[in-house]
């Protein structure tokens, strides 16, 4: 006879690190444990202007449901967030919004461009448009597509998640970074 | 009383005489130009009439005819009156020189926002304004976009290679 409780058997957890175990102990590194925890746990904040917000908001929601990756906590506020999500046209006049936003956020932070607007200005070769938001912020990882099918936005996601469980710890103090934030005019 | 085209005419060319120029009608709406210096005069004139009383501002904008030399940029009015549902359109040329109208602000509130966006894009000056910025676009940029020797495309980027955007060249491929 059955058991009146069902109970999900196939749980997927992610995979161990590499590292000693015996007896009672686990020993691996830093780099490997914190990065298995941010890359499973990231907040993104959504910065949707245009068509790419709806195919985001079709990847929020059920279908194909970007909560699966550990990230359903949507937040609104640049200061809990780990990840910069630029969905759509970037005007020239929103630039410095867009900074602003990106320097509110804490690091460790991230950011991915979605779309071919927010990687390059798209369509919109105009005088009013910015041309790529990687003219004043640095970018991540690009996705493109007129607008990416949420597909596209899910695969630009997992290339964000390995970038932050490969991420060294030291990465953010390096010489090589506060170079590119200089570029940036980032202190 | 309905208003009728033939009337406003009429009572402008008795008005202002020969100043008004290139009177005809165009979709259903009378347009005519007056001289720059006239456009106020004209405005409170049709404005304060008790039996034109054209009191709402439509829309104002700007048209570059980089051909006509002296008179490359047009101011054009959009007014209108509510009680008769008449709507009439008048144009004020002025050179890309000098482009200075007055501004419409002390007649129609609504003249504010549009008169600045007027600047942003064409550059016209509009004296007596009382906040002439830039409205729309940034306020860093140099130029009015929307006169006609400037390009559609953004002429600061480096990172895409003319020849494959089709730019360059000659226009209209």
């Amino acid at each position: 006879m059955s058991r009146p409780v069902q109970y999900n058997e196939k749980v997927k957890s992610v995979e161990i690190p590499e590292g000693y175990s015996g007896e009672g102990f686990f020993a691996t590194s830093f780099d490997k444990v914190i990065g298995l925890a941010r890359k499973n746990s990231i907040w993104p904040l959504p910065f949707a202007t245009s068509c790419c917000g709806i195919e985001f908001m079709a990847t929020m929601a059920s279908t194909y449901d970007l909560a699966r990756f550990g990230a359903e906590r949507m937040a609104f506020t640049p200061r809990q967030c780990d990840l910069l999500m630029v969905m759509g046209t970037i005007s020239k006049k929103m630039g410095p919004v867009l900074r602003q936003v990106y320097l509110q956020m804490a690091e460790p932070r991230w950011v991915i461009a979605v779309g071919a607007c927010a990687s390059s200005g798209g369509i919109f070769d105009t005088y009013s448009v910015l041309q790529g938001i990687d003219q004043v912020i640095p970018v991540d990882v690009y996705v493109p597509g007129c607008p990416p099918r949420p597909e596209a936005i899910i695969d630009g996601f997992m290339r964000i998640q390995d970038l932050i469980g490969q991420e060294s710890m030291r990465r953010r103090n390096s010489e090589k970074y506060k170079e590119l934030l200089n570029s940036y005019g980032i202190q | 009383m309905s208003l009728t085209s033939d009337y406003i005419k009429q009572r402008l060319t008795e008005k202002f005489g020969e100043s008004i120029s290139q009177v005809e009608e165009s979709f259903g709406t009378l347009s005519f130009a007056a001289p720059k210096d006239l456009n106020l005069k004209v405005m409170q004139f049709l404005y304060d009439d008790e039996e034109l009383q054209f009191r709402f501002l439509t829309d104002l904008t700007a048209v570059h005819y980089p051909e006509r030399k002296g008179e490359e940029l047009a101011v054009v009015y959009h007014l209108y009156n509510f009680r008769e549902r008449v709507r009439l359109r008048l144009k004020v040329y002025t050179s890309v020189e000098s482009p200075k109208v007055f501004t419409a602000t002390k007649l129609y509130e609504s003249a504010n926002w549009m008169e600045r966006e007027t600047y942003d894009f064409f550059g016209v000056e509009f004296v007596g304004h009382p906040n002439l910025k830039r409205i729309l676009n940034v306020d860093e940029m140099t130029y009015f976009p929307m006169r006609k020797e400037f390009p559609l495309e953004d002429q600061s980027r480096v990172d895409k290679d003319d020849e494959m955007f089709g730019r360059g060249g000659h226009i209209g491929i």
